[in-house]
């Protein structure tokens, strides 16, 4: 139980934390600024669907059929046709990064599109980025394939394919990125107030010699503790509920779990972020290597190893491996089925209680350090 | 007035030497200029990939005939797919994509083959779970894949008459659509980019948050040499890092190195410069390192997901777009590519060398006129 004196104590390091955040813009500006950032960036910005590809065309013998292919092109939203006279010409816009791909109609094109057998279409892509060009292969098959219904069912006959797909999306039936985004974006806001800045902050304690001035003071090291972590929870469920606010009423993600899930496994993934940079500032003392390695062991990981946009089942077995000790991993898991699945017990309970035995580990560790500073 | 050529290099040279001695003296900041970049490296490597592997595939088969098999066969024999279970009945659909047992769950329906023979087409449904749109989107399209070259050999079998036109697809300067050959390369100008930034963006702000800023301007050094100074250390290592960075890409990553490597390392020269222009900015409008470390951060991220880096410029909406064009990294990630893969030259890539040398020297300008102007 706290004795009235420790009450007080603590109620005054609250005050100071809370005066030293409204003083430095920089700790309002990424707990609130920072999440609006983030969310545009996110929400409008990123995406892997690729629509009004920049696609040149060369025909190089202009006839009713070849236009009548290069039509379909054109009405194909995801493909925006330009023509050029010559391969080479389109070649080298390619090469220049004004078109993507470049679709050519050889000369022969009519003759051998009357003769049996088939007339051949050259279609060649710019393969840097591979994972459009990957896109863009499937787009060109299937502006093919309508081209191929109508021209046959011009000739009275249908088109036969052995398989026909039948593919349906769960959760997100079109595809939208930003329904699969903005919900992860909570881990990594979370992931900047609670383990960057707050490892900031107490490294910065450290770094001027105030934590050792506090230190001989009555009061205790987790007086201290306790105050620094209260303000930068109230500051990191503060941008939690803004980015809540904006993913539903911006961006219309739709929440189909329950919202007090969603806020009891904010709170848990909180205390672990809070943790982990308390934890920091103690081991790194200076600003400049704490803030390194907060960087380096929980913003890059939430970013990349928990699955906010890199499948994990993708990676490497040892990537996979190391992303069990990630706590963004399970926490962007549980975001993104509760936004949009909803409440699935096998989803919840096992993610949550990894994070929850995370965050008495971290504690337990940082309880053990501290009493080594006290001696 | 003469200008004091001798002191001023005696002065930047001093400057220096306490810049490394800052970074290097202490063995924490020393680690963590040294190490995260090649850590990052291997992570980014490996971890950054939008290519479906082994992704798991439960199948519902009530299919009464035998070409399910076939697709089956075709399914596990694509490296994007593994089959991992069989479902019993459609039950069964809905908890395991639910709980993730499966990414998606591919239903031949009862008359599945009976449908093929008699009819010479059949339906094939395939559930994919959503939560991951980009995941679902790869999915949908490498499925596709698996099942047209299953439907080029089932007409080629069964004498189906070809269609009337044929598509011939080739993919240049990455032949086989190797995800590495994309992302190895952007992480050198990621890795090069936050290097630079941060040991800049830090240097002014932890002299003013000491004290020493100060003393330092009231000396004879002239804001020039401060800045020449300041930005030497930052651009000496980022060259050295990337040049290790590169050779890690080229042996380790086995990305080819098809362009002029002198070419690339002049190209760098202005993207570092412009990467400790913009460090040295917010390290002279922020008077704690907390805020120029912070600052930097909110400089990093949008610039990062703003270049290209992982999705392609082209897709973003076009005001979006045109924000792209303050951001260094769009246009040095131009150069990095087009020199690994492309085999660029200066005549293609001049136009994204000199916006580079253009922010690099409006920002310094900037940051050596806040050094005399902005006082705390």
């Amino acid at each position: 139980m706290l004795n009235k004196l420790a009450r007080m104590r603590i109620k005054g390091l609250v005050f100071k934390e809370f005066l030293q955040i409204l003083r430095d813009p920089s700790s309002i500006s990424i707990a609130f600024v920072m999440p609006v950032v983030l969310l545009f960036l996110f929400g409008y910005g990123v995406t892997l669907d690729a629509k009004h590809i920049l696609l040149g065309v060369v025909q190089q013998d202009p006839s009713a059929e070849s236009r009548d292919f290069v039509s379909h092109f054109e009405h194909s939203e995801y493909f925006s046709p330009k023509s050029y006279l010559t391969v080479p010409d389109a070649v080298q816009a390619m090469q220049r990064g004004e078109v993507q791909g470049v679709l050519v109609l050889p000369s022969d094109f009519v003759n051998r599109f009357h003769q049996p057998g088939s007339a051949p279409v050259q279609v060649l892509i710019n393969g840097v980025n591979s994972n459009t060009a990957n896109l863009i292969n499937g787009y060109v098959h299937g502006v093919w394939q309508t081209w191929l219904t109508d021209y046959l069912s011009q000739k009275g006959r249908t088109l036969k394919t052995p398989i026909q797909l039948q593919p349906r999306i769960w959760f997100n039936s079109e595809v939208n990125s930003r329904h699969f985004l903005v919900p992860g974006l909570i881990a990594i806001i979370m992931t900047l107030i609670g383990a960057l800045l707050t490892a900031l902050v107490v490294a910065r304690e450290w770094e001027r010699g105030t934590m050792e001035a506090l230190l001989v003071t009555p009061v205790t090291i987790w007086e201290i503790l306790l105050s620094k972590v209260f303000p930068y929870f109230v500051l990191g469920m503060g941008g939690m509920v803004l980015t809540l606010v904006m993913a539903l009423f911006l961006f219309e993600v739709p929440l189909r779990g329950s919202l007090w899930i969603l806020l009891l496994s904010s709170a848990v993934f909180l205390w672990v972020a809070l943790s982990m940079g308390i934890l920091i500032s103690t081991v790194g003392k200076s600003q400049f290597v704490a803030g390194q390695i907060a960087i380096l062991v929980t913003f890059l990981p939430a970013f990349l190893l928990s699955g906010f946009v890199f499948d994990l089942h993708s990676t490497p077995a040892f990537i996979q491996f190391i992303t069990h000790i990630v706590p963004a991993r399970y926490f962007v898991a549980l975001l993104q089925s509760q936004f949009l699945a909803g409440d699935i017990a096998w989803v919840i309970l096992p993610n949550l209680l990894a994070l929850v035995l995370m965050g008495v580990v971290l504690t337990l560790v940082i309880i053990k350090k501290s009493h080594k500073r006290l001696d | 007035m003469q200008l004091d050529w001798m002191g001023s290099l005696s002065r930047i040279l001093a400057l220096m030497i306490k810049e490394f001695s800052v970074l290097f003296q202490d063995k924490r900041t020393r680690f963590v200029v040294i190490g995260p970049p090649f850590i990052q490296l291997l992570v980014f490597g490996y971890a950054a990939t939008f290519e479906l592997k082994q992704a798991p595939v439960a199948v519902l088969n009530q299919d009464q005939g035998t070409v399910s098999q076939q697709v089956i066969g075709h399914l596990e024999g694509s490296k994007s797919f593994k089959v991992v279970s069989f479902l019993p009945n459609d039950r069964a659909i809905k908890p395991t994509i639910d709980e993730k047992q499966a990414l998606l769950v591919v239903h031949f329906p009862a008359d599945f083959s009976s449908r093929l023979h008699k009819d010479g087409t059949t339906e094939l449904q395939v559930i994919i779970d959503g939560r991951n749109s980009n995941t679902a989107l790869l999915a949908q399209n490498d499925l596709s894949h698996v099942i047209q070259a299953f439907n080029d050999d089932w007409a080629a079998d069964h004498h189906v008459s070809q269609p009337p036109l044929e598509i011939v697809k080739r993919n240049w300067f990455n032949e086989n659509l190797e995800n590495n050959w994309f992302f190895v390369p952007g992480i050198v100008a990621l890795i090069v980019l936050v290097v630079s930034l941060l040991i800049t963006a830090l240097s002014v702000a932890r002299e003013r948050e000491e004290g020493t800023f100060d003393q330092l301007l009231v000396t004879p050094t002239l804001p020039f040499e401060i800045l020449v100074g300041k930005s030497l250390p930052g651009l000496l290592i980022g060259l050295l890092e990337s040049n290790i960075i590169i050779l890690i890409a080229i042996f380790w990553f086995g990305v080819p190195f098809r362009g002029d490597y002198w070419l690339l390392q002049f190209a760098m020269v202005f993207f570092i410069a412009s990467a400790i222009g913009i460090g040295l900015m917010i390290s002279a409008l922020s008077t704690t390192q907390q805020q120029a470390l912070l600052g930097a951060f909110m400089f990093m991220v949008p610039a990062v997901i703003l270049s290209g880096f992982a999705t392609p410029i082209e897709n973003m909406p076009d005001a979006i777009q045109l924000l792209t064009y303050l951001d260094p990294m769009r246009y040095f990630l131009i150069v990095v590519r087009g020199i690994f893969l492309q085999e660029m030259g200066i005549d293609a890539l001049w136009h994204q060398i000199l916006p580079l040398a253009i922010i690099a020297s409006v920002t310094m300008t900037f940051a050596a006129w806040l050094f005399r102007h902005r006082t705390v």
